[in-house]
């Protein structure tokens, strides 16, 4: 009698599937690195897809420019570790015109610093395939997305026609200028990523764990003051608060939780007893209802 | 994720300990289905709700969305909770299927919300491909309809054994017994012949939560579970694999001259280093030395598991082939009978050339045959010509090079495959093999007559002359060379005939006066017919200067089969290229009748195609050329369409 698989064992093969699915029918893959937890299980899962050989595809990093510093160095020093080839796209239009979450707001931010520059890079470089660490249990749009998630050559999703998704057979054909995002944690929930993290003693970035930061309470979110851009409003002040981020993202735009969990385990035990759900610290969603898929449609990861 | 009854935290517990245990719990994927308005989204919120998976947050979102889209007056509406897309909140229905997560003390569950209008049944499709149990929702007040048997039709076709008949909406007929009973013996006498193997019915309110999550105190007839203690308690299939090795490769690994490894996910059995196995196709055999993962050589791998396989010997495979057990092979065969759920507007046509996908496998296939088509209501197997959008069949399936399968009641990874589109590359349909087809027993292939039709099919392609005139030196024969080259890269069976060629053989008595030019272009257009009849793309290579004698040409062939190509480059061009020296030749009155020179070249009035190849390379004309026949192509195909041949 052999021993079952796992919950996550199971996950774990899914998603090594769907990474070398992609290899093999793929011209041009990308992965796109975001540096958070959920990037970090991928960069995991595609090592081991490969081995011995290294992912055979670049990963890429949309840096808006306001990213925590915390989350440049991890990402730098992963590519190093892990000896992948990393590419840093930055929208330099976005940047001469000073495009910031500050003075132009999340939405104008998000989509020039993010949507826009992902659009560019994907142009740039003719990826005909992109891996992205969306989960369906995020959010109620993702939800709905395949696995293999098709793109026109403008990188738009269109939610109303997408191809059914068979078994594991995914029809994996394009022409040319479109794409395919490939989500291979579509099943994994928030406790399956911890704990695949815990169990394989995955490095994530330091600011998941409780620590002394400087935060400012803005609009019912604790900012963290990562740099000398975020400017005070009248009758804010810079607390030492015991605090850590649950999702990051560009650092005006992610809220603190206070919480001293400074280990995995703790993180873990935290989680269950949270009373709200994790892009609740991401200012993008809030903006308007159905915001997510709107951000999609436009070619937002 | 928030904690229910069953996850809440002990004051000192040990994380560890506690994940462990949520690790080795148990995993039952299921779906909703059903007619419209039956209920799914709203059954699915309940189940949410009810074991606390909601946050407070998307409790709050709740409440406003309610307000703004809901269709439950006062109450928070819970179908809002899953229908993600705006157009599906605006119109109050679900477009696609979502997929829930949600766990108990017993079991986790992921949950497919299927969409209940017929026109999204593809989508309905997707969500059932993966499950292993359907919950079919019937409206107490409607009974059995026509989407409740289609779901359910499609349920037991996808290989899913199990079913609850969720009967919702007893509320609203005052949770009266007998109606129920109607019910439940209307939908076991319709789904008798569909081979399930338990249908638990459960009569329910998801709107109220009556027997969804906790027992109703208003049916005290009713004595079984309630839909979440039968979720939790229902046998999952997990005996150990005892099914023959079967090993689809998906990618083959190969970083260094040190290292060859096949990668892919074990469908069936398992297998151990120093175990046999042959490749399904070639019938190759060999041993397996290593079995590789980034955290170590396995002593053991089992279905379900990815890894990559080293083998003893360096034997030929690649994507597509199987590694299997040496004493239970799959079938390998390019004719086999399939049901076939079709997804497309555009209906299945018998004959039509697409692309057929098997998990990492693909072959240009044709439905040889509709042997007969499933009706949805009473499951009765009517004649037909075409396959339309939602529409159920059982077929002969031909492809072109032989895969490697189960029949999918063995197999549900290895025996099915998707059918995609060539031109617009939309997943058209699904198949599940029923068994494979020896030729003598395909009757389809025998009654037919080989025509040119049939020889065409047989090469997927449609037959043309693709006939290039022009000036001496204009560039038809680099151009035609060229397209040439890249037809056959697509697979396309092509011939070239050239003017020169031609003339070293078949016609090598006839000279360049008009008599015998015009002879010279009546052989070559008859000989182009024949292989044009045979089934090839004809790439014609001729000064032909007289358009007498390409109407000749194209009065031969079938209307549409003549495809002239102008190859417009002015005379002054071709005397300054001149790369055989022919117009210094003809300038020096050497060469008589020279075209351009002291003969003329009529040009075409109204060619298929007008290349004025001022300017352009040879590679842009061909793209051009090619995009051209792409585009005939697929005309042709919503052409016969619309002729309901």
């Amino acid at each position: 009698m052999l021993a079952r698989l796992s919950h996550l064992d199971r996950l774990e093969a899914e998603a090594i599937h769907i990474f070398r699915e992609v290899a093999a029918t793929f011209t041009k893959p990308v992965m796109l690195y975001s540096v958070g937890k959920d990037s970090s299980v991928l960069l995991h899962l595609a090592m081991k897809a490969f081995y011995p050989a290294k992912p055979p595809f670049p990963f890429l990093h949309v840096d808006t420019t306001w990213k925590f510093h915390e989350m440049i160095e991890f990402r730098d020093r992963m590519a190093r570790e892990h000896g992948f080839d990393l590419l840093v796209h930055i929208n330099e239009d976005g940047v001469r015109d000073g495009i910031n979450p500050f003075d132009h707001g999340s939405n104008t931010h998000t989509h020039v610093m993010k949507t826009v520059a992902l659009r560019q890079a994907l142009d740039e470089y003719g990826f005909d395939a992109a891996f992205g660490g969306a989960r369906r249990d995020e959010e109620k749009s993702r939800a709905k997305e395949r696995i293999f998630s098709f793109r026109n050559a403008q990188h738009a999703w269109d939610p109303k026609h997408q191809r059914p998704e068979m078994w594991k057979t995914f029809n994996t054909r394009v022409s040319p200028g479109e794409s395919i995002r490939v989500f291979p944690l579509s099943n994994w929930t928030e406790l399956d990523i911890w704990q695949y993290i815990l169990r394989e003693n995955i490095p994530i970035v330091p600011l998941y764990f409780a620590a002394r930061r400087p935060v400012v309470e803005r609009d019912g979110m604790l900012i963290m003051r990562d740099d000398e851009r975020m400017k005070l409003h009248e009758g804010e002040v810079v607390e030492n608060r015991l605090v850590r981020f649950r999702t990051l993202g560009c650092y005006p735009l992610t809220g603190a939780i206070d919480s001293d969990a400074e280990t995995l385990e703790e993180i873990v035990s935290e989680m269950l007893v949270a009373r709200t759900s994790e892009r609740q610290g991401r200012l993008i969603d809030k903006d308007e209802a159905g915001s997510m898929e709107k951000k999609k449609r436009e070619g937002y990861f | 994720m928030r904690q229910n009854t069953a996850l809440a935290v002990e004051p000192d517990y040990d994380v560890r300990a506690w994940l462990a245990e949520q690790e080795h719990k148990s995993l039952l994927r299921f779906l909703t289905c059903g007619s419209v308005d039956d209920g799914k989204s709203t059954l699915i919120g309940r189940l949410l709700y009810d074991t606390k998976l909601i946050f407070e947050d998307q409790l709050a979102a709740l409440e406003r969305d309610s307000r703004k889209h809901g269709t439950t007056g006062e109450d928070i509406d819970l179908a809002l909770l899953v229908d993600g897309l705006e157009a599906e909140r605006e119109q109050g229905i679900t477009i696609d299927v979502a997929y829930r997560f949600f766990a108990t003390a017993k079991r986790k569950f992921i949950v497919a919300d299927t969409p209940g209008h017929e026109q999204y049944t593809r989508n309905m499709a997707t969500g059932a491909s993966t499950a292993d149990l359907a919950v079919v929702l019937v409206d107490a007040r409607q009974g059995v309809l026509t989407q409740t048997r289609r779901h359910s039709i499609i349920a037991s076709l996808l290989g899913i054994r199990r079913i609850v008949v969720a009967i919702n909406k007893i509320d609203l007929i005052d949770y009266d017994q007998a109606t129920y009973q109607r019910i439940v013996e209307d939908y076991q006498k319709f789904a008798a012949d569909l081979g399930f193997s338990s249908i638990e019915a459960i009569p329910m309110s998801a709107r109220y939560g009556d027997n969804v999550t906790r027992r109703s105190e208003n049916m005290g007839w009713y004595q079984g579970p309630t839909l979440l203690e039968y979720l939790e308690s229902v046998p999952l299939d997990e005996a150990a694999d005892a099914r023959p090795f079967r090993f689809p490769v998906q990618y083959v690994n190969r970083p260094n001259l040190d290292f060859r490894g096949f990668a892919g996910t074990i469908a069936a059995g398992s297998i151990s280093p120093g175990d046999a196995v042959v490749v399904a196709k070639s019938g190759r055999a060999s041993k397996v030395k290593r079995i590789v993962t980034q955290d170590g050589d396995l002593p053991v791998a089992v279905a379900g598991q990815a890894v990559t396989l080293v083998l003893e010997d360096e034997i030929e495979v690649s994507r597509g082939n199987m590694l299997v057990a040496p004493n239970g092979r799959p079938h390998v065969a390019d004719q086999f009978a399939a049901q076939l759920v079709w997804f497309d507007e555009q209906a299945l046509r018998p004959g039509r050339s697409y692309i057929l996908r098997t998990e990492t496998d693909q072959s240009p296939a044709t439905v040889t045959d509709l042997r007969y088509r499933i009706n949805v209501n009473n499951f009765a197997q009517e004649a037909a010509k075409s396959l339309a959008m939602n529409e159920v069949a059982l077929v002969n399936v031909s492809t072109q090079t032989p895969i490697a399968f189960d029949s999918f009641a063995e197999n549900r990874a290895t025996g099915s495959f998707i059918i995609i589109d060539r031109i617009s590359n939309a997943t058209v349909g699904a198949g599940m093999i029923v068994n494979p087809l020896r030729r003598a027993a395909n009757i389809h292939w025998q009654a037919l007559e080989v025509d040119a039709k049939a020889r065409a099919a047989q090469k997927h392609q449609k037959p043309a002359v693709i006939w290039f005139t022009g000036l001496s030196g204009s560039g038809k024969s680099t151009i035609a060379g060229l397209l040439d080259k890249k037809l056959h890269l697509s697979g396309r069976h092509t011939y070239v005939l050239d003017g020169d060629n031609v003339r070293h053989g078949l016609n090598r008595d006839l000279g360049f006066t008009e008599q015998d030019r015009v002879e010279n272009i009546r052989r070559v257009a008859e000989v182009a017919k024949l292989m044009a009849d045979a089934g090839l793309i004809v790439l014609v290579s001729f000064i032909s200067p007289f358009r007498a004698e390409r109407q000749l040409a194209r009065d031969l062939l079938p209307k549409g089969d003549f495809i002239e190509i102008f190859v417009d480059t002015p005379l002054e061009e071709c005397a300054r290229r001149d790369p055989k020296g022919l117009y210094a030749r003809a300038a020096a009155g050497e060469i008589k009748n020279f075209t351009g020179i002291d003969s003329p070249y009529e040009a075409p009035e109204a060619p298929e195609i007008h290349l004025e190849t001022a300017g352009k390379s040879p590679e842009e004309m061909v793209d051009a050329i090619e995009k051209w026949l792409t585009e005939r192509d697929t005309a042709e195909q919503e052409y016969d369409d619309g002729g309901g041949i």
